[in-house]
């Protein structure tokens, strides 16, 4: 197991991102194959037997979520996530800008599996460019006859519209999102009713993540069978590491799920940078508890991941070097829950306003040990009680810190300023 | 107060959505797009071209952080602080900034030409930190030099659209 390289596999090819280079390398050949070949139900069988996961941090098996859909509803729709805003997080945009295409085909892969004639396509608005790209693509395609009336000669009708947003984290969350694309504050709803039975302008619709989708031609050209060889047993296939921190070679790596983080650490992102060590490292993204050099030894994947306290989540490796304070970094990822939480429910707009509140002072180095003592308080009180995950993920990091590095947070409590970037600001010299 | 080409480009917004509501995010933008930013009596506007209430509008539009509400300087940098950015000198260059631009985070220059924030908001470009985006365009590895070099380039620019639809 190592690097594996399907998403990315034509990446670096010149004008991959026009219509052309991408029919030459093979693009929309699965699309053909799945209009003229398969009936939907076929396609939604190979997803599932593809073991395909969601690749946007929950990990739901995508042929499953596709299954939920009442079969005599019409219409449905299809929304495609391109909200990626989870801190540390960067492959959504890293496919957008690199193979537009391959979403592209996978989003009519779905749509024709899903009887979609509308697909809206919602990406952040500060992913500017990369919303321009798309919009070129999307017509690109729709004059190649890959999107619209009859695509391909078939009686296959399917239209992409692509939507901008405009600053709003909470908007990756499916009913956010849909709530938005509705022309409303994009504030998450109750579920059920799930997106599948009622979603979109009240209808059954199905969101799925840019990578998840990307995964699709390579599903249905080559079966679902063959993608299931791919990676683990449980966690099929490969996904796109967004590497990030203190190491020598931060970027985007594609590598077959199952292989060892220390691989991806190693061998890809060339270590710890300026030859010192590893204190700790963050999967799965800015939601996601911290973990320690000794995990590096985990597998990619899903489940064992899990088991150790942590996530995947969205595809994320941020690493941090033995200079870094972690109540500092604990301090930015509470921040950015408190300005993204969206003011819908009282844990999560109030929590995280203690919880930030508290992170600032300690980092200052002015609460006291009993204020540090509430924090487990202020997140007991969140966790598992907010309206949606934004408010319950706004405590995992911290906590997981906190446990994992109590003798630094105690340290910063009453010691007027921040005593790690005090020991080590001699390192922290040379940093920009 | 929308030129003819604004309101054309929101009654095609419109059309595009099976509900009309579904495009005031399209049609705040292009209103910044036109204006740089969204004055009360625009957004009015897009509620009347809508048919929708204007303060229906106004609650949509300062949900979002993109959206100004008060006019911006010619040129907008963004400059993440979040945990990636800042493990590889994120405070650093946001301290050089401000110096070289002589105002603080969430303020104007005197001479109207940026318009400049830190942002606690992942812009998604952690493999490239530290970053800035600079009128929406990613802008990665800074140091000094190439701040002082894309600053001259944007500077030398006409002013630029402030939106998705530029």
């Amino acid at each position: 197991m190592a690097e594996y390289r399907l998403l990315t596999r034509d990446i670096g090819t010149e004008g991959l991102q026009t219509l052309p280079v991408y029919e030459r390398k093979g693009g929309y050949q699965a699309l053909r194959t799945a209009l003229k070949e398969r009936t939907p139900d076929e396609i939604v069988e190979q997803v599932k037997l593809s073991g395909l996961r969601g690749r946007g941090g929950a990990g739901f098996p995508t042929g499953t979520k596709w299954s939920f859909l009442p079969r005599d509803i019409f219409p449905r729709y299809l929304c495609i996530n391109a909200d990626e805003s989870e801190p540390a997080c960067f492959k959504d945009r890293y496919l957008i800008d690199e193979n537009p295409h391959q979403l592209i085909e996978g989003i009519l892969i779905a749509a024709y599996a899903l009887q979609v004639r509308h697909a809206f396509l919602y990406i952040r608005g500060e992913y500017h460019d990369q919303r321009l790209l798309l919009e070129r693509c999307v017509e690109e395609a729709r004059r190649a006859g890959y999107v619209g009336e009859r695509i391909l000669g078939t009686d296959f009708v399917c239209d992409i519209i692509v939507h901008g947003g405009a600053g709003a984290y909470i908007c990756g969350e499916e009913t956010a999102l849909i709530d938005s694309l509705e022309g409303y504050r994009g504030q998450p709803r109750l579920k059920p009713p799930f997106p599948a039975v009622k979603g979109l302008y009240g209808k059954p619709t199905v969101v799925n993540n840019v990578e998840t989708l990307s995964n699709l031609p390579h599903i249905v050209g080559n079966g679902g069978e063959w993608f299931k060889a791919i990676g683990a047993e449980r966690s099929t296939g490969t996904r796109l590491w967004c590497c990030s921190g203190h190491i020598e070679r931060p970027g985007c790596y594609e590598m077959e799920l199952g292989s060892p983080i220390r691989e991806l650490f190693e061998e890809h992102c060339g270590g710890v940078w300026k030859g010192r060590a590893l204190k700790a490292f963050q999967p799965g993204g800015g939601s996601m508890q911290v973990l320690l050099p000794e995990h590096l030894d985990l597998p990619l994947d899903m489940d064992a991941v899990m088991k150790a306290g942590s996530s995947l989540g969205a595809g994320a490796m941020m690493f941090m070097d033995e200079t870094t304070c972690l109540v500092n970094v604990s301090m930015r990822l509470v921040d950015f829950y408190h300005h993204e939480s969206c003011g819908k429910c009282a844990p999560c707009r109030e929590g995280t306003y203690f919880e930030s509140k508290l992170m600032h002072k300690l980092e200052a180095g002015v609460a006291t040990l009993d204020e540090l003592g509430t924090l487990a308080d202020i997140c007991a009180n969140m966790d598992g009680k907010c309206f949606c995950p934004l408010g319950d993920t706004a405590t995992w990091f911290v906590m997981s810190a906190y446990r994992a590095f109590r003798e630094e947070f105690e340290a910063h409590c009453g010691a007027e300023g921040c005593p790690v970037a005090r020991e080590h600001r001699p390192l922290l010299a040379g940093h920009a | 107060m929308l030129a003819a080409q604004t309101r054309a480009e929101i009654e095609r917004a419109r059309q595009r959505y099976p509900s009309p509501r579904s495009a005031i995010l399209p049609s705040l933008w292009a209103v910044q797009n036109e204006l740089s930013w969204l004055p009360p009596e625009a957004m009015a506007e897009v509620a009347e071209l809508l048919g929708i209430v204007p303060s229906e509008v106004q609650a949509v539009a300062t949900f979002y952080s993109m959206y100004f509400k008060h006019p911006p300087g010619r040129h907008h940098v963004l400059v993440c602080v979040q945990a990636a950015c800042a493990l590889r000198g994120a405070d650093e260059t946001v301290a050089y900034i401000e110096r070289r631009l002589g105002c603080p985070s969430g303020s104007t220059t005197a001479d109207g030409m940026f318009t400049w924030e830190s942002t606690i908001e992942c812009l998604g470009a952690c493999g490239g930190a530290p970053m800035m985006q600079v009128d929406h365009h990613f802008e990665e590895n800074l140091t000094p030099e190439r701040i002082d070099a894309i600053l001259a380039r944007v500077a030398a620019e006409p002013a630029t659209h402030h939106g998705p639809g530029g």
